[in-house]
């Protein structure tokens, strides 16, 4: 690493540490439904409309079970919502590249999706996508998917700071709270930035530029019927053409970027995302955008801390993700900096690292600081292709993934995940000294601690069960774009982002093929609906049972959930755990690739 | 049962109403704003000619071949490479044996056009392609081995042509991030003017 990354890395960590109190504070008034923000004179008349045109009541508290239900319902309409506008997008307006509908399973898939907060686009955006699909079907997820992760991890922040009541807030009013008063006005301003960048935002159709210097290539002469023409030795026949033309995409795309970042969505306006110079056209809309990824993840810590009146808990949280954020960056950073000894040896200059599937303005650091930062947050926006990454360089956003998106992680999903790994280390650091675990004064019982694994166990299973399954299926090894060990790690990655709500894929395997085949989308879909939900489910069952217990006084035994050995012994359960589960995998995939690099084999 | 259905009354009303909010008027009142303020950067940074023809955007590359242009680099996007309608990278991995034959015979290529030695190591980014298919920029090392060849081919000074150079620079922002650039669309209409 140069001295001018060290300096961005710097700059980033600290910024983040900054912005992570007052938006903290801020949180505490958005989700209290009597808070009070600057905000209150203009949205406040829209909050009460919106209200009155639901009919809710909106100081009706729900237990965890009507609390998830309303949730479930509200997933479940926008998962229609979505499907029938992409399924019928060809007959709705804003369509001025005349695109068709989407296929049943593709439609399905990316409903499942962008409701789920993953994003993976099986698609490729400027050529399958309307802007009234973009705008309409997939920007409401991007902020309602962003709303309904931030609703859970308050319930359950709220389950563990009450005691002996039966409440935990009402989904809708948190839901239409953090919509309006955080995701909203935020978004205003940073699209406003993205736009200053270079991002575009209008309504016009795909603009055509007559290129500055045509370029004659060779292509397959085509007969009538549009098959290939072949000569007496069999060989297609070959004739020049003329490429004189570029096409300029455009859209409404700024307002959809924003949200896609400061949701945690990720799900790119174009098939490139964030590579792509129109979705992140400078270095410093760069760093803003791995700032925005962060920030909402991050501030949740210090609302943690301010509801169970314990702030050292909440920083003590947040230094345990940050110390293994640091962790991937270095690594990722060091390996793709060194580069691939094969393309060396051929003559690549060694100095300039692993160059394939990046951008010169990013270069080597900021791409491999955002694939750690979208990784270790479920976004999955990607500004430089994961698949090219060096094996060990890109081993880091897999395994950032697999270690359940707790390292800042998804909005509320990260929060909310990482809550599941405390209840487990003070479990482990209460069988080991032999007490009845305690967290913050409360009680952590069996059932508790079934509901904690219970979450974790469904995504290693899904995540497992689904690769393995693809890799002995003639529909699975059909979608590779690598051969050997690499190509393991494409299914592997593929089934670790969907679990995770991520979004972000060794994008070389092909999930939507030519023929039709159904496999992957509907597979993929299925372990985004069990990353999401099932994981969800337990959660709030968790929740439920902690905001019934009593708090007990801390006594001399107590475990402390601050401080240096509390924090080393939540990262210590959350690697243990991750490499536990995930270890053997890796070995076939990226790790055994990385030895096959050195020793220059080829697939 | 009453309080399943309001919950789903609350659901449809709830989507409906964020529909129309987040992606009726949000994203109407950022085009409104950013048509006024950064018209140009809002319809694509476009590069309009004197008769008013489109010739391409400041933030995308296109593809230069001739001896009298800097050239960008390889290109994964479409069939032909900077195909603005689908922006995609190779996303071949590290062990691919197609990556390595692809890098092999475009090193060979770089050598021979730049008149570079047998055994010359090459810009890594004029090898390899990027994320988008995309990119504008080549790095500043790869500009400089180029520049002999267009001053030579454009009966140009080298000196003029790397004034040109650090004229199409874009450095890291704030000084610090990110990477600097050489915007190649930009470079060689500013060749085209000059000559």
């Amino acid at each position: 690493m140069h001295s001018t990354d060290w300096l961005q890395f710097a700059l980033f960590i600290g910024l983040l540490a900054l912005i992570t109190k007052p938006l903290g504070i801020y949180l505490t008034q958005v989700l209290d439904v009597n808070g009070k923000t600057w905000l209150d004179p203009v949205i406040r008349p829209l909050e009460r409309l919106t209200y009155s045109l639901m009919g809710l009541d909106r100081n009706k508290e729900q237990g965890w079970k009507q609390y998830t239900l309303a949730m479930l319902l509200f997933s479940l309409v926008g998962v229609l919502f979505t499907y029938l506008i992409l399924r019928y997008q060809h007959l709705l307006p804003l369509n001025p590249q005349h695109l068709p509908g989407l296929s049943d399973h593709l439609a399905f898939n990316t409903a499942v999706s962008f409701t789920t907060n993953t994003n993976w686009q099986s698609y490729g955006g400027e050529s399958t996508m309307s802007y009234f699909s973009q705008m309409v079907g997939l920007t409401i997820h991007n902020f309602t998917s962003a709303a309904v992760g931030i609703s859970i991890a308050a319930a359950l922040v709220r389950g563990i700071a009450r005691a002996s009541a039966t409440t935990l807030g009402n989904f809708w009013v948190d839901l239409v709270r953090t919509t309006y008063y955080l995701l909203l006005p935020l978004c205003m301003v940073f699209a406003l930035f993205l736009v200053s960048q270079g991002i575009v935002q209008n309504f016009k159709p795909y603009d055509t530029a007559k290129l500055v210097e045509a370029q004659t290539v060779q292509v397959a002469k085509m007969d009538a019927s549009n098959q290939p023409v072949m000569d007496a030795a069999g060989k297609p026949v070959m004739e020049d053409k003329t490429v004189a033309e570029q096409t300029i995409v455009q859209g409404p795309m700024a307002s959809q970027i924003a949200i896609k970042m400061l949701g945690t969505n990720g799900g790119g306006y174009v098939n490139a995302n964030a590579a792509h110079p129109f979705e992140n056209p400078t270095p410093l809309s760069n760093f803003v955008q791995m700032l925005s990824i962060f920030a909402i993840g991050s501030a949740l810590t210090y609302f943690l801390g301010r509801m169970v009146k314990n702030q050292a808990h909440g920083w003590a949280v947040w230094a345990a993700m940050m110390l293994l954020f640091v962790g991937g960056v270095l690594v990722c950073a060091h390996f793709e900096a060194a580069g691939n000894p094969i393309h060396q040896a051929l003559g690549v200059a060694a100095a300039d690292g692993n160059m394939e599937g990046k951008e010169v303005r990013f270069g080597i650091f900021n791409s491999s600081l955002f694939a750690t930062i979208t990784t270790a947050a479920s976004c999955g926006a990607v500004n430089a292709m994961h698949d090219s990454f060096t094996a060990i360089g890109g081993l880091v956003p897999l395994f950032m993934m697999e270690l359940g998106e707790v390292v800042i992680g998804g909005v509320g999903a990260g929060l909310y995940g990482m809550l599941v790994f405390v209840v487990l280390a003070v479990f482990i650091a209460g069988l080991m000294v032999g007490r009845t675990p305690e967290y913050l004064g409360k009680k952590i019982q069996a059932y508790d601690v079934k509901m904690a694994m219970l979450s974790l166990l469904v995504l290693c299973l899904s995540i497992l069960g689904f690769t393995a399954w693809a890799c002995v299926s003639d529909w699975g090894l059909a979608g590779l774009n690598n051969a050997g060990p690499h190509g393991f790690s494409e299914i592997l990655y593929a089934y670790s982002s969907a679990t995770g709500n991520n979004g972000s894929a060794f994008a070389g395997l092909t999930a939507n093929p030519a023929n039709g085949d159904p496999h992957y989308n509907v597979t993929l879909a299925f372990a985004m609906l069990i990353g999401r939900f099932l994981m969800i489910v337990p959660i709030m069952a968790l929740a439920g049972s902690l905001v019934q217990k009593k708090i007990a006084p801390p006594s001399a035994g107590t475990f402390p959930v601050s401080g240096a050995t509390f924090t080393i012994l939540l990262i210590g359960t959350v690697v243990l755990i991750g490499a536990l589960n995930f270890l053997p995998a890796l070995a076939l995939g990226p790790i055994v690739e990385h030895f096959f690099t050195a020793g220059g084999k080829l697939f | 049962m009453k309080a399943l259905f309001s919950d789903i009354r609350a659901a449809v009303v709830s989507t409906l109403v964020f529909a129309v909010v987040l992606c009726g008027l949000y994203p109407v009142a950022v085009w409104g704003v950013s048509q006024v303020a950064f018209k140009r950067k809002a319809d694509g940074s476009l590069i309009v000619d004197k008769d008013g023809t489109v010739r391409g955007s400041s933030l995308l590359g296109q593809v230069f071949a001739g001896e009298k242009y800097f050239h960008t680099r390889p290109s994964a996007a479409g069939a032909f490479g900077y195909d603005g309608a689908s922006s995609s990278g190779s996303n071949l991995g590290p062990t691919s044996q197609k990556l390595n034959d692809a890098i092999k015979d475009r090193i060979a290529a770089y050598r021979t056009t730049e008149g570079l030695a047998a055994t010359a190591a090459v810009p890594a980014d004029a090898v390899t392609t990027s994320g988008s298919g995309l990119d504008p920029h080549i790095s500043v090392k790869n500009a400089e081995l180029q520049a002999a060849r267009v001053a030579k081919a454009r009966g140009l000074g080298v000196e003029k042509v790397k004034e040109l150079i650090a004229a199409s620079t874009t450095k890291p922002d704030l000084g610090i991030l990110g990477d600097a650039g050489v915007n190649v669309l930009e470079l060689n209409l500013a060749l085209d003017a000059a000559k």
